[in-house]
């Protein structure tokens, strides 16, 4: 078995054993305090399959074998067994108490995953398509999930539309993010680095690419971290700034900087542009307008372009909006002549 | 040759149903079970290369991990309609509808179903559905995934509507075969066949008929309340309009968990057939097989949490549906050992049907082992929506029912068309089809336990080489049904003919000839022990079997 272990490694997961640390086979490395547990449990049930896969197997091609029939003729074997109460009866009551043993296991390891510790750090996940928002006890918001090593994080989770689900592999942590409710879940990770993040619950066209990660700090660097991350408004030049709005916060998903058209208008060069609106009248861009796009935005839409974006009243303060209009602004100052209308 | 006689002597004119009448109304309101089983055959093949083809174009779709032949909305329509076409159109009328409508009357002894219109009109139901399904491709496609889940479903653009329609409308095609099925079976008995002498198929085909007219109405009913939400804008499942996503997602698993049994169910019937004929024995532990098939039925309803450990349902219920969806993990182990057991002492023979059993004991043993690591809650977490799920179901329903019904269909072939294959690209095409399938889905358990999720347009890089291998796997089996098409139409026109019994089946519809006459019975066949394979005998002259039997069925006088 070992060496059609070895053969499959060698075709499918050879160059992975050597780029990753803690990958094995079956299972990515261990991240999380709870990852053991999970894989201790799936090491147990893979044995106790493969036993019984070898039994069927093995006992089929021995059958196969020494009661093949030689030609057409078939001969009669009186006294074949046509049933056995007793054998029937134990392979109806071992399995059973197998697989009452293996949810017992299973159980006990989801408990563990279940309950988080009363000291967990909290952190709020907001989804979105197709994007992760992680908002941390000072109203920061970062498109990554910063965490402290060797301390239980606990996740608030939810959705401003669909379903989405939040899974990172290493931890073996998996949870539906529901709109209209709040999930939970919580983790505590091993040692600093990265790791993935996926959404596994289907919604639409960039499910796929609705990717983070979580980014495990030193001792103390997570504080160093978010304190200087918070301060990035007063830190940075506003339209640099702006540009790191514009990427955590959503806007990117919808609306392009290189004239793309997307969902959304491109935002390259529209800052002074004329555009037609839907109802027939047309609107200069300007800072009021834009304002009023991200806090009402479907007070004035863009023809050509469906009445689809959320409302960011509540989400981003004045200075946030000044410092995306400054960004805006600069993708026109950068992006040569426009024509004026 | 005094001593050998049956059924098929009646048809030696070469009347048969096929040419009982001739045109194309006599086929389209044809109230005879052999050829709507036809219609329905044609049917679902047809659908099956759709679904086919969807699979491949995905799989090309996944040789690099960014666009390789199409953009992501493609992809996503791609996969959905795969799913549906596969699920509704194919695997859940395969085996009752098409086989089952062929064989279960013959292999009861009885002239046709209970009620012949009520067959033909869910064959039109059937089409109708299929229609809207077509309908919404043609319109744009669907791209929900074919579990159709809330808010999603109700909130993308997409014919997300005129296919919920169509599902809808297919539900009542399973529901009619369902009714009909089960009263067949109650009333159309001969007086000889009591329960414990029927054939396991039909104690399948009767388990899954229970399922079939219990369950549906609540998918019925569902895709029914997710039509008004969408069309009218009644809240339900979307939480905007305060409604419940997760309550959908309950009301769909309680249809379509089910729903995975009325799949496996009647695949395990025809497995039960197959082993027992190519063993040349009668089966072994027969009650324990139809009592299985009969709580398989029964615990089925009560698993379908198993499907949302986490969907946010609470512990508890988790606890709960873990615990019975282990207790239905039982009576297909019993199946399993008792397949094996009927092996020993036999006298076994390799034509294409008994490799494709043999096929099934080590595909289904790995997608159902593979079950246990999805049912126990720790690991379910980490393997829930990855590959790891594909590869179970793919396991279950492609190497459990798919094999099944190509085992099925190459055993009543003969009798089906009254003309032989060719026996040696049969036994090509079913290992290559075993091989490709293996290399197509073997791996990606191992991707899925890697973290890779499933319904990814793009993929992130480390996962390049299990994609690549997949889909190599999946042009081999490919390849694998084109051989498979070939020689089956093939001996359509030029297969040597069929005698009555060409594998030594000890069943009733061996009895008569191949292919039936249009009445199949002239007179009601008088029934003994179920698999009596004494009697059933070899005959050089013309490759086939023939049952020799100590007393005659019709009304004595005793002859020596």
């Amino acid at each position: 078995m070992n060496l059609l272990i070895g053969i499959l490694q060698g075709l499918t997961a050879g160059n992975l054993l050597q780029t990753d640390r803690g990958r094995t086979f079956w299972m990515p490395p261990q991240g999380s305090t709870g990852a053991s547990s999970v894989d201790n449990v799936f090491d147990l049930i893979f044995w106790i399959s493969m036993f019984f896969f070898a039994l069927i197997v093995i006992v089929m091609v021995v059958f196969v074998f020494r009661y093949r029939a030689r030609g057409r003729e078939l001969d009669s074997k009186p006294g074949v067994p046509k049933h056995n109460f007793r054998l029937e009866l134990a392979w109806t009551i071992i399995p059973l108490l197998i697989v009452i043993g293996i949810f017992y296991v299973g159980l006990r390891g989801f408990l563990d995953m279940a309950v988080p510790p009363a000291n967990a750090y909290e952190v709020q996940v907001t989804a979105q398509r197709w994007k992760w928002l992680f908002t941390y006890p000072n109203g920061y918001v970062d498109e990554n999930l910063h965490v402290p090593v060797g301390r239980p994080i606990q996740l608030v989770m939810t959705s401003e539309d669909v379903i989405h689900s939040f899974f990172v592999p290493d931890f073996r942590l998996k949870m539906d993010v529901v709109p209209g409710r709040y999930s939970k879940t919580w983790f505590e990770a091993k040692n600093p680095g990265q790791h993935q993040i996926f959404c596994t619950e289907y919604c639409g066209t960039g499910h796929s690419d609705m990717l983070a990660s979580v980014v495990v700090h030193e001792p103390g660097g997570f504080e160093r971290w978010l304190e200087d991350a918070a301060d990035f408004i007063e830190n940075l030049p506003p339209a640099e700034a702006g540009q790191m709005l514009y990427q955590q916060r959503g806007c990117a998903q919808c609306h392009s900087v290189d004239g793309r058209a997307g969902i959304g208008p491109t935002l390259k060069g529209i800052f002074g542009q004329t555009h037609p609106m839907q109802d027939g009248s047309s609107v200069t861009v300007d800072e009021d307008y834009i304002r009023e796009s991200i806090l009402d935005p479907q007070a004035k839409v863009v023809a050509g372009y469906q009445p689809v974006m959320p409302t960011f009243q509540g989400k981003l303060k004045d200075k946030e909006i000044t410092v995306i209009i400054a960004y805006i602004k600069s993708l026109t100052d950068s992006g040569g002549e426009q024509e004026e209308g | 040759m005094s001593s050998y006689q049956s059924n098929a002597g009646h048809a030696e004119a070469g009347a048969n149903y096929l040419n009982h009448s001739h045109g194309l109304r006599s086929w389209f309101l044809t109230l005879d079970h052999k050829r709507i089983g036809i219609l329905y055959l044609v049917s679902i093949l047809t659908a099956f290369l759709l679904g086919g083809i969807f699979a491949l174009l995905v799989r090309t779709e996944l040789w690099t991990p960014a666009e390789t032949i199409m953009d992501a909305d493609t992809y996503n329509k791609l996969f959905t309609l795969h799913g549906a076409v596969m699920i509704f159109l194919f695997i859940i009328p395969g085996i009752p509808a098409a086989l089952g409508n062929f064989v279960l009357p013959l292999m009861l002894g009885a002239k046709d179903v209970a009620f012949p219109r009520l067959n033909l009109a869910s064959w039109y139901l059937y089409l109708i559905g299929a229609l809207f399904s077509l309908y919404s491709i043609a319109t744009g496609g669907v791209d929900t995934g074919w579990t159709f889940y809330t808010p999603y479903s109700t909130e993308t653009n997409t014919s997300v509507a005129s296919i919920t329609l169509g599902v809808f409308i297919l539900g009542f095609s399973s529901i009619f075969t369902g009714i009909n099925f089960i009263v067949t079976i109650h009333k159309l008995r001969p007086r000889s066949m009591t329960w414990f002498r029927m054939p396991l198929l039909l104690w399948a085909l009767y388990a899954t008929a229970i399922i079939q007219v219990l369950a549906t109405p609540v998918l019925g009913i569902t895709v029914l309340l997710l039509f008004l939400e969408k069309t009218l804008g009644i809240g339900i499942f979307n939480p905007a309009l305060g409604g419940d996503p997760v309550l959908y997602q309950h009301f769909f698993w309680f249809y379509s968990h089910p729903a995975v049994y009325i799949m496996i169910l009647p695949a395990m019937g025809v497995i039960s057939e197959l082993f027992t004929t190519f063993s040349h024995r009668p089966i072994f532990g027969y009650r324990f097989i139809a009592y299985s098939s009969i709580a398989i039925a029964v615990i089925s309803f009560l698993v379908w949490g198993h499907h949302m450990f986490t969907s946010t349902q609470s512990g508890l219920v988790n606890t709960i549906f873990s615990f019975l969806t282990f207790l239905v993990a039982i009576p297909s182990a019993i199946k399993v050992f008792n397949w094996l057991a009927t092996m020993y002492k036999g006298s076994l023979t390799f034509q294409t049907p008994m490799l494709y059993a043999l096929s099934f004991l080590f595909l289904f043993g790995i997608g159902g082992l593979t079950g246990l690591f999805l049912g126990a809650l720790a690991t379910d977490v980490h393997l829930h929506d990855t590959y790891f799920i594909v590869a179970h179901f793919h396991y279950v329903m492609f190497g459990g029912v798919v094999i099944a019904f190509l085992g099925g269909l190459h055993y009543w072939w003969p009798k089906i068309f009254g003309r032989m294959y060719n026996e040696t690209w049969g036994k090509i095409s079913a290992l290559l089809v075993f091989i490709g399938f293996n290399v197509t889905f073997f791996n990606q358990f191992v991707m899925g336990s890697q973290g890779m999720p499933r319904r990814y347009y793009n993929y992130v890089d480390q996962y390049t080489s299990y994609h690549q291998y997949s889909t190599v796997g999946s042009y081999l089996l490919g390849f694998a049904f084109l051989i498979m098409a070939v020689y089956l139409l093939h001996s359509l026109f030029r297969g040597a003919k069929a005698e009555s019994n060409p594998w030594g089946g000890p069943t009733l519809e061996w009895e008569c000839a191949s292919p039936p006459p249009h009445e199949n019975f002239a007179e009601t066949p008088q029934v003994g022990e179920a698999y009596d394979f004494s009697g059933i005998e070899y005959d050089p002259e013309t490759d086939s079997y023939k049952k020799r039997r100590a007393v005659p069925s019709a009304p004595p006088p005793p002859t020596s």
